[in-house]
């Protein structure tokens, strides 16, 4: 499906929403994981109101296509995207990790409908999305299985063992999108503890590997289609992004993987997102 | 008396199940034919996953199967099962989702491997996370029902599997029910509560302190949680004295679990477990239950102390 000019802008209005959005749930003083929010904001965008089969007003229809975020903590942007799909009231968003909030720290199923699996503890959500796409078969459904992985994530050995039963089970109702923003908590991915290279390990594992901007959601909407191309392995897209993008004071900088906006930051970042979201 | 494998139980049993019920699925970790699900797979190749030697994905993956409506048994050595994915399991049990962990050669029945692959720490890891159901048979009878029960119960369960015969000690006709613990044997004088193999040695015990006068009755504590509290203390309300005996680390087993229900109550208490440390290679199962205090004489003892 190619995607109109009209479309294009929509889906970046909407990613400024929830850039806005999150702004917004973090607020001033308080500690908020903006940096891997902000820059899977477009791929989300993208996925819910583009690309994913699925309804809000039946969050377990059997046939919907999942996401899971397997990098947990930038739960603020699927929270965001759930708001404005109508899974729940927007008011909700105000309440992020109040005592009994449906928006806790790390995504909970449970609690929050349209979250299909608790995340956040890192490197687990690849092997749960396997578990999804291999029921998927098993059932002979013809759902997808959407899953964001971290840069910095994938240190995480299990992320390798799910990538080797993907492969084994030639998952390809199965497509990762591999966030590299480059930035983890304690600082540059390629300083600190460095993952790369990472196409050719996930293309030595047994995967289809594309890559893109990942703030193109001209590129993310191809890049998804192709994947469904992808016959006997599964897909995954290298999605070059930045942290925290969009937010200029605070792009690309480890301080705001989980940062504290100043009063004044806040009111910077609200107000570059305001127009979109008035 | 008649002799089961449990494992060879548990196979069988998981194949029963497929049969009757589509939704089932096993995974395993390269160690099928030992758990025997090998049986499962060669029934249902469709359903059953390799997993290859990878237990923590293992368990995310039979999470994803549980959450898509499977009721998915994951399977390994117990130690590799409970230890190796805890905070995979953890993450499961936040979301309650329908897995069954199936530990194998658990407690010292996997007398030959040593002290990596023996599992005396499972019962206290599991047992310490909200939502889990914690499962120990004493025999093939119990594993067989013990298996279903896990299936009609909506949640996580683990259980315990041991890799030897052992004697059946349970009534085929009683029915079995999670949290009941069962009287296998009545008694006044002391209550010992035991599970797995442990069971045979306090019949054995309690047959032995007959002749010698005492009587001994012992209880089946297959639930390790949830716990029945009030039937706790009422079997162990009308006796002098309590023990307990398990195959297990004497730390976050049965023992802290009776010990806790029974705190402020002045009934004296003796607990027989393997003390704070791992074990070892032995050339029998025997060999080693005996170098770790696990026996009958030892049972009998523990009886005599603590009604002295």
């Amino acid at each position: 499906m190619s995607v109109s000019a009209e479309k294009i802008a929509e889906l970046e209005k909407m990613a400024r929403k929830l850039r806005h959005d999150i702004v917004m749930m973090i607020g001033a003083g308080k500690p908020g994981h903006l940096g891997g929010s902000c820059s899977i904001a477009d791929i989300i965008a993208v996925l819910y109101f583009h690309k994913m089969r699925h309804n809000p007003k039946e969050p377990k229809w059997p046939d919907r296509d999942r996401l899971l975020l397997s990098k947990g903590h930038a739960a603020l942007t699927q929270y965001a995207v759930l708001a404005e799909c109508g899974y729940f009231p927007e008011k909700e968003l105000s309440t992020l990790k109040e005592l009994g909030s449906m928006l806790q720290g790390h995504p909970e199923m449970l609690r929050m409908p349209g979250i299909e699996a608790n995340t956040g503890s890192l490197g687990q959500g690849l092997s749960i999305a396997c578990g999804m796409a291999l029921a998927g078969k098993l059932d002979k459904k013809d759902y997808k299985v959407y899953c964001i992985l971290g840069d910095g994530e994938i240190a995480e050995g299990q992320i390798w063992e799910a990538s080797m039963t993907a492969a084994f089970y030639k998952l390809d109702n199965l497509v990762a999108i591999f966030d590299k923003n480059r930035v983890q908590a304690m600082g540059p991915i390629v300083e600190r503890y460095d993952t790369n290279p990472h196409g050719e390990k996930w293309k030595a594992f047994g995967w289809q590997v594309l890559e893109i901007d990942g703030h193109s959601v001209e590129e993310i909407a191809e890049a998804l289609d192709k994947a469904d191309e992808v016959k006997g392995q599964p897909a995954m897209i290298v999605a070059n992004t930045v942290k925290s993008k969009g937010v200029p004071f605070a792009e690309g900088k480890a301080e705001f993987h989980h940062g504290i906006m100043t009063q004044e930051q806040h009111e910077t970042a609200r107000q570059l997102f305001e127009e979109d979201c008035g | 008396m008649n002799m089961q494998n449990c494992r060879t139980v548990y196979g069988e049993t998981l194949v029963e199940l497929g049969r009757e019920n589509e939704r089932i699925v096993a995974l395993d970790a390269d160690l099928c034919k030992s758990t025997m699900t090998r049986l499962f797979e060669q029934q249902f190749p469709e359903r059953y996953f390799e997993m290859g030697i990878g237990e923590q994905n293992m368990i995310s993956v039979a999470s994803g199967l549980a959450i898509s409506g499977k009721i998915a048994f994951a399977n390994s050595f117990a130690v590799f099962a409970t230890g190796r994915p805890y905070d995979q399991i953890r993450v499961s049990c936040i979301s309650n989702v329908n897995i069954k962990i199936m530990g194998s050669s658990c407690g010292l029945s996997d007398f030959g491997d040593g002290a990596t692959h023996q599992s005396i720490e499972d019962i206290a890891i599991m047992r310490a996370i909200p939502n889990m159901t914690v499962l120990s048979p004493a025999d093939g009878i119990e594993t067989r029902k013990m298996v279903r029960a896990a299936v009609e119960h909506e949640g996580p369960v683990y259980i315990r599997i041991l890799r030897n015969e052992v004697p059946d000690v349970t009534d085929e006709k009683e029915k079995f029910e999670i949290g009941k613990p069962s009287v296998i044997r009545q008694g006044s004088d002391v209550t010992v509560f035991a599970h797995g193999y442990m069971v045979y040695k306090a019949l054995k015990a309690a047959d032995t302190l007959q002749k010698q006068g005492i009587s001994v009755r012992v209880v089946n504590v297959s639930t390790l949680k949830p716990l029945d509290e009030q039937a706790i203390k009422e079997l162990a309300g009308d006796v002098k004295a309590v023990v307990t005996v398990e195959e297990h680390t004497i730390i976050g087993g049965l023992a802290s679990a009776v010990a806790f229900i029974l705190r402020g109550q002045a009934i004296p208490m003796e607990a027989i477990a393997v003390q704070d440390c791992f074990g070892q290679s032995a050339l029998s199962y025997e060999e080693l239950l005996e170098h770790y205090g696990l026996t009958d004489t030892a049972i009998v003892k523990a009886i005599k102390k603590v009604l002295a």
